[in-house]
């Protein structure tokens, strides 16, 4: 079986949960015998390997075709990057705000990066929404030149682009939602993103949805029939040999962490409210905020107005192994998510020993057990969980003991299994 | 002689309240009160209430043939005195009738007896004193918390003077044995043991409403068929069950109490087995062989065991930071401090955090107010770590512990006079306010014309106080 894949990004450049979760699963479709996948992403940067094979699209769009050999693949796979200046969580209005000025960095913008400074304007699109456009058109190109049983796009951005490549070969288009706009804007749903959200899952054969939660979004407020919806939850990459750690704690105080982007999907000030709470009462714990988003200086503000920064760190951005550095300090972890629809970070914690706190808006919430699951507005509830931790011994040895094997026994094979369920049901359909 | 022993068992814990970190050291009151009286009322409505009722006509009926055994807790007799005494009465209703038998337990319904001893004792006396101040009986024969036994805990309740004690009929402590003989303790041999037999009592108490169960629907007819194909030798079927049974885990509509209407009138008319409480199968038969149980059972889950309690971290924690109190409590005097410690150590406080239902059955859900077990545990340690703070307070023992029991002495003293002051100064403000408030209106208006009078106060007010404690330097 061949997969036309449509994504937005590809290890190494990679800024959430997205790039990690469609890693993880072509890997574990990778392993399955008579699955072949081809993976699309649109890509802007120019650090293309030089020894692949350049293809041009329509519209004078560069394609760049390579075989990725990639560790614990057992099987290289075709990746295809269209030239387009897509960038992941963002709507149109950012980004013809971001289009606007020169921006640092790769996908991410708040972290400086001297090797490619980029300007969006111009140059492919004057909009997000031509982007994808342009996206989809290159999708046609390929779907054209390309032989294959299965379209799977991950994401709205994507999505038109699956459209395009189902309008071409009228091969079945499989849509996997790792979130939707309701997710990402906290209730105020930009109009655009939602009709081409509601477009791919209508034109979508079948749709694959990363919890429960999500599935209930995508019946109730995208109207989609429910026995088009199934839910496959994401799993995590399992640790490698843990190398010595970098650092070593240079306190003896305890280390609250909360990572991931700053924005108001994550929730971070019912974090800094919790923390102010345990801080009348606790001394010896640090808090750490890791990572960045446009909540941040709003944050900083607030630890400030607090009168807590003397216990509160702001780290910034962190990339590949400080991740895990930063997550062997820290004796809790906390995702209070406003609406997470899945949420792998807790399991990474979980990996490394780290008790872990998450809302129950998360979809990670139906299936951990071993871990503290609170409403996120519920601050008493979160700060209560944290002291608990930091002094019950016993729960730190519970959830390290069951947590981690319950994290353990999730795999990507398992999820890609269920992915291929989903595929054979979607070729019977047609 | 073939007879059938019931007995009913009458609990309910004081659930806790959500209590923080934050109320520790603030807060000393551990109890939802809105949750455990309307958890109360609902069962007295729906069980307490109308089965006494039948049980009472019953035994009316039967004038002496019909008998069975209670045992009540001390925490549900504290609850009936502060919820509801009606019910009380009505249990003395039946202890009148003179065909009703009550066991002795542990005050708490604690699992104190696998921690120590002279505690456990006391806490027996306290139950069976309330008892007989209740219900006009003294006990003599014992049941454990949960049914939990072993041959230490059996050694320990013949030394109290008891002569006869109750636990489950375990498969994997019986073998081929059968539970329906009367046993004895293996350490005590005048103790003697009553089985449970949970294959019978299990099939009224979680079977009877199952309609996925093949024998399903369960008639009185088709119980006592069973009775009657049982070996003829076999001389006791110990019917042991929550009292809530009727009515409460099984819904008055299932039929249950018809079934426990009709059931004495079938066993005596379709067969030759009587009624007996637990001290009368005692006396009449015969032990026929000690029973070996070196490791606690209990009537708890498949397992049988002490694992829904006592089987994970969390519990363990809870359970060895409680008892590791029990020095400073058994030299406490403090009857608010003593009667907390004994609400504290009830075993569903322990069984609320049992991790076993992520796979085990939906019984553990039965009336918990915890979303998972981890609540439970950080409820419960935050209350346990305020008690502690108290207990210290009133027994200090170490130096540290008495300097802080000073201080804290000498805290609440001064927040109490801080208070009486507050309330003195108010009091002075309010006389002073009055003929003031006209001087600074006219100063307030002068300095900021067309502004409001109110901001205009505080301005002034505040400037005076820079004023003074510029003076004081």
């Amino acid at each position: 079986m061949k997969i036309l894949m449509f994504g937005w990004e590809f290890p190494p450049h990679i800024s959430g949960g997205l790039g990690t979760a469609s890693y993880g699963l072509t890997k574990g479709l990778s392993r399955i015998k008579d699955i072949d996948v081809t993976f699309v992403v649109p890509k802007a940067y120019g650090d293309e390997d030089q020894r692949s094979v350049k293809l041009l699209g329509a519209g004078d769009i560069p394609i760049t075709k390579r075989k990725l050999n990639l560790k614990n693949f057992s099987k290289a796979m075709d990746y295809l990057e269209v030239k387009s200046g897509i960038v992941p969580y963002v709507d149109p209005e950012d980004f013809w705000r971001l289009s606007k000025k020169e921006v640092s960095g790769r996908y991410n913008f708040i972290q400086v990066d001297s090797e490619g400074k980029i300007i969006f304007s111009g140059k492919y699109g004057p909009d997000l929404l031509t982007e994808i456009t342009n996206y989809s058109v290159v999708a046609s190109v390929i779907a054209e030149e390309n032989e294959f049983d299965l379209i799977h796009a991950h994401d709205w951005l994507a999505y038109p682009a699956g459209i395009a490549a189902k309008e071409v070969s009228g091969k079945p288009l499989v849509v996997h939602v790792h979130a939707t706009d309701f997710d990402r804007s906290g209730g105020k749903v930009n109009p655009d993103v939602y009709a081409i959200e509601k477009k791919g899952m209508d034109i979508a054969d079948l749709i694959i949805t990363v919890s429960n939660l999500t599935r209930n979004t995508v019946i109730n407020k995208y109207h989609i029939d429910p026995a088009k919806v199934f839910t496959v939850y994401n799993a995590v990459e399992p640790l490698n040999e843990i190398e010595k750690a970098k650092y070593k704690k240079g306190t003896d105080e305890k280390i609250v962490t909360f990572l991931g982007r700053i924005t108001f999907q994550k929730g971070p000030e019912y974090f800094i409210l919790a923390a102010s709470k345990i801080l009348q009462k606790m001394d010896n714990v640090r808090f750490v905020m890791a990572g960045s988003g446009d909540m941040m200086n709003k944050m900083i503000m607030m630890t400030a107005r607090l009168g807590i920064t003397n216990k509160f760190n702001f780290t910034g951005f962190l990339k590949g192994d400080d991740v895990y550095e930063m997550l062997r300090l820290s004796d809790v972890y906390i995702m209070p998510s406003i609406s997470e629809p899945f949420g792998i970070s807790p399991l990474e914690a979980l990996q490394s020993n780290v008790p872990v706190i998450i809302s129950n808006q998360s979809g990670v919430a139906e299936i951990l057990t071993h871990a503290i699951k609170t409403d996120f507005w519920d601050i008493d509830a979160i700060a209560d969980s944290i002291y608990s931790i930091l002094k019950y011994s016993a729960l730190t040895k519970m959830f390290t003991k069951y947590g981690k094997k319950e994290v353990d026994d999730l795999s990507w094979e398992n999820s890609a299994l269920k992915v291929k369920e989903i595929y054979n049901k979607a070729l019977s359909l047609t | 002689m073939r007879t059938i022993c019931l007995y009913f068992q009458v609990h309910q814990p004081f659930r806790l309240k959500k209590y923080r970190f934050f109320n520790i050291g603030n807060d000393h009151y551990y109890y939802d009160d809105y949750l455990n009286e309307s958890v109360m009322k609902k069962i007295i409505e729906k069980c307490y209430f109308p089965a006494n009722e039948i049980l009472f006509d019953l035994i009316q009926k039967y004038n002496g043939k019909f008998k069975v055994a209670f045992s009540i807790s001390g925490v549900a007799i504290k609850q009936f005195e502060l919820y509801a005494p009606e019910v009380l009465e009505s249990f003395k209703k039946l202890a009148e009738s003179g065909s009703v038998e009550f066991l002795a337990e542990t005050n708490a319904h604690s699992l104190v007896a696998l921690k120590d001893k002279q505690a456990f004792c006391e806490q027996v006396k306290t139950h069976s004193q309330k008892i007989e101040k209740h219900f006009n009986q003294s006990p003599s024969v014992f049941r454990n918390t949960e049914l939990i036994y072993s041959d230490e805990i059996g050694e320990m309740v013949s030394e109290m003077g008891y002569k006869t004690m109750l636990t489950e009929g375990a498969k994997h402590v019986l073998g081929w044995k059968s539970p329906n003989y009367l046993y004895y303790n293996a350490i005590k041999p005048r103790l003697k043991i009553l089985l449970k037999n949970f294959k019978l009592s299990d099939d009224i108490a979680f079977r009877f409403s199952n309609n996925a169960w093949e024998e399903w629907p369960l008639t009185t007819e088709k119980f006592v068929g069973w009775l009657n194909n049982l070996d003829p030798k076999e001389e006791v079927v110990n019917l042991f069950m929550d009292y809530e049974t009727f009515g409460e885990h099984q819904w008055h509509e299932t039929g249950i109490f018809d079934f426990l209407k009709f059931f004495p009138e079938t066993v005596l008319n379709n067969s030759n087995f009587t009624f007996s409480t637990p001290s009368e199968v005692a006396e009449k038969l015969q032990p026929v062989s000690a029973i070996h149980v070196p490791h606690p059972i209990s009537w708890a889950d498949e397992e049988r065991d002490l694992t829904a309690w006592l089987g994970n971290d969390l519990q363990e924690e809870a359970f060895n930071k409680l008892y590791s109190l029990s020095g400073k409590i058994s030299k406490c005097k403090d009857p608010a401090i003593l009667e907390d410690w004994n609400w504290l150590q009830t075993s569903d406080h322990f069984y609320y955090m049992c991790t076993k239902f992520f796979s085990d059955g939906d019984v553990h859900e039965y009336f918990n107010p915890y979303e998972s077990p981890y609540e439970a545990f950080i409820n419960y340690m935050n209350v346990l770590s305020d008690f502690e703070i108290r207990l210290n307070t009133a027994m200090p023992e170490t130096n540290t512990d008495k300097e802080l029991a000073k201080l804290r002495l000498l805290v609440a003293e001064k927040e109490d006079l801080l208070k009486k002051y507050m309330s003195e100064v108010n009091k002075l403000k309010l006389n002073i306010s009055k003929p003031k408030t006209s001087g600074t209106k006219k100063a307030s208006s002068q300095a900021t014309p067309g502004k409001t009078k109110t901001p205009g106060i505080s301005k002034t007010g505040r400037k005076n106080k820079k004023v003074t404690r510029v003076k004081k330097k």
